[in-house]
């Protein structure tokens, strides 16, 4: 053991020594040299060196692998699918065959593909559906186990176990299998009694409610982690304040725990949105990949990359335009009581 | 005398009202308590609820563990619900089997292991640098930081997937290696935010005095910041880890038909095989379900074993990293 953080430290101590070198030859070459008074480049160019001017070149040293991932990991590939949403691409062995479309792409996503429209909408409900059902639920939870309950700890254990299990063929398994809705309440015919008091338009929406709320459920593991730090930052005395003056727990959820915990529900929306879109499980994302390999093809035009990095796109505005009408909603409600 | 037996009356029936108002309000305080949230209804309350809540996140569980035991007889026939008649560990065997289960858990652990760490370390490294230094941009490069979070994997992939493909990186680890040594990792932001309000929190007065002793801003990094992270470390690996572990939409696709893959994948791979090979309603792909369970089960069992030793990290370090953002 003894042996072992030696060698550790040893390690380190070489590491080290290669960054001293590394550092040196950085800022003693013929581009750049630096000294205690002035930075130079190509040694003709003399800055000032103040101590602003230092930090913030720390600063972007460290940032800099960011930097570099960004190029080449997320800027880049965006601007080339952009890019190819545009034309209809066609792979040639190693080359690439490209004729520009215009907005043809996005054209045909909405008059001409028979399933994409379908399952974007049914999306979007889904979305409107289960979002404010994930925070209620996520809330319920965090404030429950936020409680002097017996056996916190495994309280949440339980509750935490969905950070755990998301994985997409798991799910799906379940999904298959019936797992994912409970059994008890659809055999007590609660559903049904309530479904025949109601007209359809109502009704529908209830039973997709039901058939999904466990899938719900288990995306709320995050959500309720980022709660549940919330509530633990209020001040109790802020509560027996407010009791004293005569305050119940209705009013005190109402006018103490929900507007301090409001910040946060932004945060949860976001996250929220953005698993459940990029989720393994969800069907655009599915087809999307689908009609990128070729999989699925839908006449001509709506096939390959040029189509699929269309549909990408717009799935990217939906998911966008659903997370500022969440957070829209949510922050005009607070204005209001304000 | 009557008038003495009267008071006497009168005093025992006052004394038995005020027993009973002693009574009601005894019952009062034991149901609704001084504010309601110490009495006995609401403590029924909340036990009801985190009991029915608790039964909905452990359903699935107890479904699949329970699933994964039964055999064929036992699927079939319908009185047959919660408990196998018999305790029978086939199923497991055949999956551990027919997936050389220690094999690919090695290559899963590894798959998953060494893109977390890098992960880690970067994000680690760029949250530092955000947190505790001013440069021209910040904001801007801050705010494009955290897009990369909302930006979805579709719109990246395809490009991402002929880069890949052009350098020869598919079907191997670096796929997944390279954007997370870069900070671009399975939500990378996330990670980088977690570090940043770490790092925030930080007191400026100690990287001065170590500062004035002169230390570098790297021995900073690694002597004194670092070491007070380690919390934040601990959970950026774990969720980092446990991301990589179940994903199976971008390693669906980079490692399709490579020897390397997640075990989820496998364990999908492998019952997609199996059940193509008998026909639709025979009994063997009755039996496939129980197989498919079992499986699934053994792709959770490492994760759960890791969450029930490191909960304490998942749970109690919320607050240390401040993952709330605000």
């Amino acid at each position: 053991m003894k042996n072992l953080k030696e060698k550790i430290s040893q390690f380190f101590g070489k590491l080290g020594d290669v960054i001293d070198k590394v550092r040196h030859f950085l800022s003693h070459n013929a581009v750049f040299t630096a000294d205690h008074e002035y930075w130079t480049f190509l040694k003709r160019l003399k800055i000032r060196v103040t101590n602003k001017r230092r930090q913030a070149l720390i600063g972007v040293s460290f940032i800099f692998i960011w930097i570099v991932g960004y190029l080449i990991f997320a800027l880049y590939p965006m601007v080339y699918s952009l890019y190819l949403s545009f034309f209809k691409v066609r792979l040639a062995g190693a080359d690439i065959n490209m004729t520009f479309e215009g907005f043809n792409n996005y054209k045909a996503a909405f008059l001409y593909d028979p399933y994409f429209v379908e399952i974007l909408i049914e999306y979007v409900v889904e979305m409107i559906l289960n979002v404010p059902i994930t925070i209620v639920f996520a809330l319920i939870i965090a404030m429950l186990i936020n409680q002097d309950i017996k056996g916190k700890g495994a309280w949440r254990t339980v509750f935490f176990l969905p950070v755990i299990i998301t994985t997409g063929p798991v799910i799906n398994e379940l999904m298959v299998q019936g797992a994912t809705t409970l059994p008890s309440i659809q055999e007590y015919e609660i559903i049904d009694l309530i479904l025949d008091n109601l007209n359809d338009a109502l009704a529908s929406p209830i039973q997709t409610l039901f058939d999904t709320i466990l899938l719900v459920l288990w995306f709320t593991g995050i959500q309720i982690l980022i709660f549940l730090a919330g509530l633990q930052k209020i001040d109790r005395s802020i509560y027996e304040a407010s009791m004293i003056d005569g305050a119940g727990p209705w009013e005190s959820f109402w006018k103490i725990t929900l507007p301090s915990i409001m910040p946060l529900v932004s945060v949860v929306i976001i996250y929220t949105v953005v698993s459940m879109s990029v989720f393994g499980l969800n069907e655009v994302i599915i087809y999307i990949r689908n009609v990128m390999l070729g999989e699925s093809t839908v006449g001509t035009l709506t096939t390959g990359y040029g189509y699929s990095a269309a549909l990408a796109w717009i799935y990217f505005l939906v998911m966008v335009l659903l997370i500022l009408l969440f957070v829209g909603a949510v922050n005009i409600r607070r204005r209001g009581r304000r | 005398m009557s008038r003495v037996i009267a008071y006497v009356k009168d005093s025992a029936n006052l004394l038995k009202q005020k027993e009973y108002r002693q009574f009601g309000l005894k019952m009062k305080r034991l149901l609704i308590g001084m504010k309601f949230t110490d009495g006995l209804l609401y403590h029924i309350l909340v036990y009801a609820l985190l009991f029915a809540l608790g039964y909905i996140y452990l359903y699935p569980m107890l479904y699949m563990v329970t699933g994964s035991f039964m055999t064929m007889e036992d699927i079939i026939d319908v009185a047959v619900k919660w408990i196998p008649s018999t305790f029978n560990i086939e199923n497991y065997r055949i999956v551990i089997e027919e997936i050389n289960y220690f094999d690919s858990l090695l290559d899963a652990i590894y798959l998953a292991g060494v893109p977390a760490i890098a992960a880690t370390v970067s994000s680690a490294l760029i949250g530092y640098g955000f947190a505790r230094f001013e440069f021209p941009f910040k904001r801007i490069l801050f705010v494009l930081m955290i897009m990369t979070f909302i930006v979805p994997p579709q719109i990246t992939m395809l490009p991402m997937f002929r880069m890949y493909s052009n350098y020869d990186l598919l079907g191997s680890i670096r796929a997944f290696l390279y954007p997370a040594i870069l900070g671009q990792g399975l939500n990378g932001a996330i990670f980088i935010l977690i570090f940043y309000q770490f790092f925030r929190m930080v007191p400026k007065a100690l990287i001065e005095s170590a500062e004035l002793d002169g230390a570098t801003p790297l021995q900073i990094f690694r002597k004194i910041i670092l070491p007070l992270a380690i919390p934040s470390i601990i959970i950026v690996f774990l969720f980092s880890f446990v991301w990589y572990y179940n994903e199976t939409y971008l390693s669906g696709l980079y490692l399709r038909g490579s020897d390397m893959l997640t075990l989820p994948l496998r364990v999908e791979q492998y019952i997609t095989n199996f059940t193509s090979i008998y026909p639709e309603g025979s009994r063997a792909r009755e039996l496939m379900q129980a197989v498919k369970l079992a499986g699934n089960v053994l792709t959770l069992l490492p994760l759960l074993v890791l969450y029930f030793f490191t909960q304490r990290y998942f749970v109690e370090s919320i607050d240390k990293t401040g993952i709330t953002g605000e």
